[in-house]
C-alpha cells in the first residue's frame, strides 16, 4: 500500500489475487530466488567448491570423535559385564549365618549368580598363589574373612547401578567390607567424559568458525554486488527482499556442506572400521561401528544447515544496510 | 506535490548544499530546476527521494511529511517516486526486460501482469524490439530510455529525473523531453534537474534556478535565464 498516495494500488494488492494463489505466488517466489541462489553457486564452482569444503571439513572432526566416543562406550558397557563385588564378612559370623545370608541374596533381583568363598579355602589358595608356602602355618588363627563374591545383573552392572547395590548389600549385618571390581571402569568413564567434552569443546570452536567463513563468504558476495544492491535500493526494494537471496546462499552452503560432511564421516569410518576388525577380533569383542544412521544424518545436515543461515544472517545485516545510495 | 519549506541542508564539515529553499510544484505540473554544478541541484532531488534528510525545515510530497518517514518506509516511497539517473543506474548485466521489470519484481506482481506493464512501458520509449537485448549493446539515448521506462512500469504520480539528458545530443535530449511530456499529460508530475539552458529556453516551462543553494528564480524558462547569469 503507499503510504504517500492514498488510494494508489501497489502489488500483488493491485489485481483481484485470491489468498490461496497469493499463498501459491509466495512459494514459488522463493523457490525461484532458492534456485537462483543455487544457480549463482553453480556458476562460480571453484569459490563454491572451496568454501563447502570448509564447511565439510569443520564438521567432519567433531561428528567423527563424537561417533568414535559413542562406540568406545558401547564397546566398554560390553566389558563391564564381568564386574563382581567381594563381600568380606565379619569374623564372627558362622557358616551357618553365611548360608543363610545366600539364601536370602539369592532371592535378589539385582544379582545373577552367588559364589561362597570360606576363609579355609581362601587360605589355601592364598597359600599357594602367594608363595609364602609353610610360613602361613605359624598363624594362630585363619586372618581371612569368608567371602562371597556376587556378579550383579547385566542391568546392574553399570558403574552407578552396580554402586548402588553394593551399598545395599553393605547395609547386610553380616558384611564388613563390600568392594567393587569396577573402578578401572570408572577410570574409563571418567576419561570417555573428558573426551566427550573435548569434542563438544572443538565443535563449538569449529561451528564458531564455519559461521565466521561463512559470514565472510557471504559479505564479499554482497560487496561484489554492491551496485545491483543500489539500484535495487533506488527502485524501491526492501531490506528483506534484497537479504533473500543472501540468505538462500547461505543455505545452500549448509545443505552442501552437510551432505559433504556425512560422505566423509562415513568414509572414515568404514576406513578406521577395516583397520579396527583385526584388532578388535585378538580381544574377542564384537565390533560394529554405528551412529551414521538416518537420524545422524537428519542431525548433520539441520546442524550445517542452521550454522550456514546463522552466518549469512549475520554478514547480510550487517552489510545489506551499509549500502545505501548517494 | 512537491513542497519545501525554509530547507537547508549542511553537510558535516560544514558545507552549505542548500539555504532556505522554499517552493510548491503542484500536481500534474512539469517543471525544471537548473543551476550550475554544485548548486544544490543533486542535493535537492536527493532530499525528495531521502537519499539524504534535511537539515532544517520539511520537505513533503502530496502533504506528507518525509521527517516522518522512517528508515523502513523509504523503500516503499521510492515506489511512488519514479527515479532517472544521468548515469542510467541500468545493471549491465541483466537484459533490457529484466531491467525494466526490476520495480515490478519487487513489488511482487504475477508474472503475467509483469510482462504486460513491461512491454507497455518499452512501446512507450519505443524499446519493444529491444527487450532482449543487454543495456551494454545500447547506444547512451537507448540506455536512457530504458531507465525511462523502469521509471514509468509501476506508474508512479511522480517522476524525478536527475540530468537525463546530460550525455545526449540536441537532438536526442529533446526525445526524451518529448517523453517526459507525454507522461506529464497523462497527469503525472514531472521534475527535472538539468544545466542544459538551450533545452529550456526552447519549451515555456516553469523553471527554478539554483545559485550557491539559495533559490534564486522561480518561474518561466526566458525569465530564468537572465538569473541564472
Amino acid at each position: 500500500m503507499s503510504i504517500l498516495f492514498k488510494g494508489r494500488q501497489q502489488g500483488a494488492s493491485s489485481k483481484k489475487v485470491g489468498p490461496l494463489q497469493r499463498l501459491f505466488m509466495f512459494f514459488t517466489d522463493h523457490l525461484r530466488q532458492a534456485v537462483n541462489s543455487l544457480g549463482e553457486l553453480y556458476r562460480a564452482p571453484f569459490a563454491s567448491l572451496m568454501t563447502i569444503g570448509v564447511l565439510g571439513f569443520s564438521l567432519t572432526l567433531p561428528s567423527t570423535l563424537y561417533i568414535l566416543v559413542k562406540n568406545t562406550e558401547q564397546i566398554s558397557a560390553q566389558w563391564q559385564q564381568a564386574s563382581e563385588i567381594s563381600l568380606f564378612l565379619h569374623s564372627n559370623v558362622s557358616e551357618a549365618n553365611a548360608q543363610q545370608l545366600m539364601t536370602r541374596l539369592s532371592v535378589w533381583d539385582e544379582i545373577a549368580d552367588l559364589t561362597f568363598v570360606p576363609a579355609d579355602e581362601a587360605l589355601e589358595e592364598f597359600q599357594r598363589i602367594s608363595g609364602l608356602g609353610d610360613a602361613l602355618n605359624y598363624l594362630n588363627e585363619n586372618p581371612l574373612p569368608d567371602v562371597v563374591l556376587v556378579v550383579p545383573t547385566s542391568k546392574h552392572a553399570t558403574p552407578t547401578a552396580a554402586a548402588k547395590l553394593l551399598d545395599k548389600l553393605r547395609k547386610e549385618r553380616e558384611v564388613e567390607i563390600g568392594k567393587l571390581d569396577i573402578e578401572w571402569l570408572e577410570r574409563l568413564y571418567a576419561l570417555l567424559d573428558i573426551a566427550k567434552e573435548l569434542v563438544y569443546l572443538l565443535a563449538v570452536l569449529l561451528f564458531f568458525a564455519v559461521v565466521l567463513i561463512i559470514g565472510n563468504t557471504i559479505r564479499l558476495n554482497i560487496l561484489n554486488r554492491r551496485s545491483e544492491i543500489l539500484v535495487m535500493k533506488l527502485v524501491g526494494a526492501t531490506d528483506a527482499f534484497i537479504q533473500r537471496p543472501f540468505l538462500y546462499t547461505g543455505f545452500w552452503f549448509g545443505l552442501l556442506g552437510g551432505v559433504m560432511a556425512w560422505l566423509t564421516v562415513s568414509i572414515i569410518l568404514w576406513w578406521i572400521g577395516m583397520s579396527l576388525e583385526t584388532f578388535m577380533q585378538l580381544y574377542q569383542v564384537q565390533l560394529d561401528i554405528t551412529g551414521m544412521d538416518l537420524e545422524a544424518f537428519g542431525i548433520m545436515l539441520a546442524l550445517s544447515i542452521g550454522l550456514g543461515l546463522m552466518g549469512s544472517m549475520i554478514s547480510v545485516n550487517r552489510h545489506v544496510k551499509e549500502i545505501e545510495p548517494e | 506535490m512537491i513542497k519545501f519549506e525554509q530547507v537547508s541542508k549542511t553537510y558535516p564539515g560544514g558545507q552549505n548544499a542548500l539555504s532556505k529553499v522554499s517552493f510548491h510544484v503542484e500536481q500534474g505540473e512539469m517543471a525544471f530546476l537548473t543551476g550550475h554544478s554544485g548548486a544544490g541541484k543533486s542535493t535537492l532531488l536527493k532530499l525528495i527521494s531521502i537519499m539524504e534528510r534535511p537539515t532544517v525545515g520539511n520537505v513533503l510530497i502530496n502533504g506528507h511529511n518525509l521527517s516522518n518517514i522512517t528508515r523502513k518506509q523509504i523503500a516503499y516511497i521510492r515506489r511512488d517516486i519514479g527515479m532517472i539517473f544521468q548515469s542510467h543506474q541500468l545493471l549491465m548485466d541483466k537484459s533490457v526486460f529484466d531491467n525494466v521489470s526490476l520495480p515490478m519484481v519487487i513489488e511482487g506482481h504475477t508474472r503475467k501482469t509483469i510482462a504486460k506493464r513491461v512491454d507497455a512501458a518499452l512501446e512507450m520509449v519505443g524499446l519493444k524490439d529491444k527487450a532482449r537485448n543487454l543495456p551494454i549493446t545500447l547506444s547512451g539515448g537507448e540506455q536512457q530510455r530504458v531507465g525511462i521506462a523502469r521509471a514509468v512500469v509501476n506508474r508512479p504520480p511522480l517522476l524525478l529525473a536527475d540530468e537525463p539528458t546530460g550525455n545526449l545530443d540536441p537532438k536526442l535530449s529533446m526525445e526524451i523531453i518529448r517523453l517526459f511530456e507525454d507522461f506529464n499529460q497523462a497527469g503525472v508530475s514531472v521534475f527535472i534537474a538539468t544545466h542544459d539552458l538551450g533545452l529550456i529556453a526552447r519549451m515555456k516551462y516553469r523553471t527554478l534556478t539554483l545559485k550557491q543553494g539559495r533559490m534564486i528564480t522561480d518561474g518561466l524558462s526566458d525569465s530564468a535565464e537572465d538569473g541564472y547569469l
